[in-house]
């Protein structure tokens, strides 16, 4: 209490937080459903050696990125989505060859939108074509606000693409009844899963199979099962050094050992025991009884980019417009 | 007209009033509880005791200690200079003072994010001076200092015009100087009502959630509320956590109206 005391009339008396020649601590600003991952990635961290106190800000990945561009002095950002960094790239925050700092295209473990059905599978959900079916209620969160919706969005249009030999009009119609079927669009991927699981509400939830996967462990494994689609969407999850804060607070040794960690062994064992599949290959195959085999397609195969799925599918008036008609 | 016998009418309004009460105040209050304690006090206080919980209820106590006062202080002033006083835009200025109470607490957090944000309009010149005021301890005592800044006021405006300034007039013709007036004849007339003020603004600060969630960046054991950590925990499927850390919000509110009850008994001058 003393010391909350003594920092919070520093940083009144000062107006900020108190600039130390060498901080020990950086700030992770972070996506909503991440804080379990790197509560455990940060322990495994200091049990590493290493002594640079970690601290979290967690909410959704686009929120955050619009904080940092605002002020909040996060030394690394931990997102669930490339546009987000792309932001800060515009910005000024974030060097724009950031991609190819770290491994993998700075993506340390990744995802894919799967379903979580209730125990039994009562609606028999096997793949996407199954959630427009008529009777099927869905819940997967808005994605005009949420990342998370972006890919199920993503990952559903890539499925029909394929199903019906890229006919655009019928792949409008699966996607228009796909939507149609979901009874209310939350604005984040954490509030989804609370609508599923605490009010009840839906008969499947599309969301990352991280959280499928974690959803079972946290609530039953007996309440709920997971079903992995024939195909799905390749989610990465991308880090970044935020260079304007770490040059500012002269951090960026300990911030980047910090990322470095994400992609150690030791960091990627730590994201597989909590369901986020790992970029390393060696430690996915020492995991490969909790993750199924799936293919999935890249932004770049089915849709050529990031800015081109920007521009035709997320820009007002885009093809995601067309099909979300009871937004 | 005798009270002996009430008629059936009363009865089923005031039996109507005691269910109403129940459901919708003594019910949740009690689930709070209830659900905080499910998995037995050990839990419930280890609860408590995390660091981040902990750190949550120090900085919303920090955060009344010091809105309180300045917000006491402000509503004192701005109550004696519209009531004592006869000036152009004095209106202007009563109906100024509610805006806080008008504007929804996030449209009040997006406002300060507008000014002092990094994007806004005085932040770029603020952190080229190298002060950071947005997502710190700042930010959330400048918020609250807004959105509780007309209780004070609110309850001292209508008490000092009804007074009147026959008594001050008194005591300055009988020679007090000017503070002497506002120490021994102004304050003991009103300090009832800055008290039950400064209730209200305490229960206001501890609660705020809407305004505080946009400035504070949400930084566990650094800028996280009790409000915001509440609900954190609850988004984390730990619900007893969550209601474990309601529970202490709610005992603060609970000593907050014991407190107000004791003092209206006490003052009476409602």
């Amino acid at each position: 209490m003393n010391k909350l005391l003594a920092t919070a009339v520093a940083a009144i008396a000062l107006g900020t937080s108190p600039v130390f020649a060498q901080p020990t601590d950086i700030l992770n600003a972070s996506y909503d459903i991440a804080r379990e991952l790197f509560e455990a990635e940060n322990a495994a961290f200091a049990a590493s050696g290493a002594t640079t106190t970690i601290n979290q800000s967690h909410a959704g990945s686009s929120a955050q990125a619009r904080a940092v561009l605002e002020g909040l002095a996060a030394d690394v950002v931990t997102f669930n989505q490339v546009t987000d960094i792309d932001k800060l790239v515009e910005g000024g925050f974030v060097s724009d060859d950031w991609a190819s700092e770290f491994p993998n295209n700075a993506a340390p473990f990744y995802s894919f939108p799967s379903f979580l059905v209730r125990a039994g599978n009562p609606k028999g959900i096997a793949d996407w074509g199954d959630l427009a079916a008529e009777g099927v209620q869905v819940i997967f969160p808005n994605p005009k606000t949420s990342g998370n919706g972006r890919y199920t969005y993503l990952a559903a249009r890539a499925w029909a693409t394929e199903e019906y030999a890229g006919d655009e009009a019928k792949v409008e119609e699966f996607l228009t009844k796909l939507f149609a079927n979901v009874p209310v669009f939350e604005t984040g991927g954490r509030a989804a899963t609370t609508a599923f699981t605490e009010r009840q509400l839906g008969d499947v939830l599309v969301t990352f199979e991280a959280e499928v996967l974690g959803v079972r462990k946290q609530l039953g494994a007996d309440k709920y099962d997971s079903v992995v689609p024939s195909v799905s969407f390749l989610s990465e999850f991308p880090v970044a050094l935020v260079d304007k804060v770490v040059d500012a607070r002269g951090s960026r040794d300990i911030a980047k050992a910090y990322l470095d960690f994400l992609f150690t062994p030791e960091g990627q064992e730590v994201a597989a025991a909590n369901f986020h599949r790992p970029s390393d290959d060696a430690v996915l195959a020492a995991h490969a009884a909790d993750f199924p085999e799936i293919r999935l397609v890249t932004v770049d195969e089915a849709y050529g980019g990031w800015d081109k799925v920007s521009a035709e599918h997320f820009a007002d008036g885009g093809l995601l417009d067309k099909v979300f008609v009871n937004q | 007209m005798t009270r002996a016998t009430r008629s059936t009418a009363e009865m089923i309004f005031i039996t109507l009033a005691f269910v109403f009460a129940g459901a919708l105040l003594v019910v949740p209050l009690a689930v709070i509880f209830a659900f905080a304690l499910r998995e037995g006090l050990g839990v419930y206080l280890a609860n408590i005791a995390e660091p981040a919980t902990l750190h949550a209820i120090g900085l919303t106590i920090f955060t009344a200690i010091i809105v309180v006062p300045i917000n006491i202080v402000i509503g004192v002033c701005i109550a004696w200079l519209v009531t004592r006083f006869r000036f152009p835009g004095r209106q202007v200025l009563i109906t100024l003072i509610e805006l806080p109470a008008a504007v929804s607490p996030i449209v009040a957090g997006t406002v300060y994010l507008f000014l002092y944000g990094g994007q806004g309009l005085l932040g770029p010149a603020l952190q080229g001076a190298g002060i950071q005021l947005m997502f710190t301890v700042t930010a959330i005592i400048l918020v609250s200092l807004f959105v509780t800044a007309p209780f004070v006021a609110r309850e001292l405006i209508p008490l000092m015009q009804q007074q009147g300034t026959e008594d001050e007039e008194a005591a300055l013709s009988l020679g007090a100087n000017g503070w002497q007036m506002f120490w021994f004849v102004t304050l003991p007339n009103i300090r009832w009502a800055i008290l039950y003020g400064a209730i209200l603004t305490n229960a206001r600060v501890m609660g705020e959630f809407g305004a505080v969630s946009v400035v504070s960046g949400s930084i566990r054991g650094q800028t996280n509320t009790l409000p915001l950590q509440i609900s954190q925990l609850f988004n984390d499927f730990n619900v007893t956590g969550s209601f474990a850390a309601a529970s202490t919000l709610a005992l603060m509110a609970v000593l907050t109206l014991i407190l107000k009850s004791t003092l209206e008994a006490k003052g009476g001058w409602r």
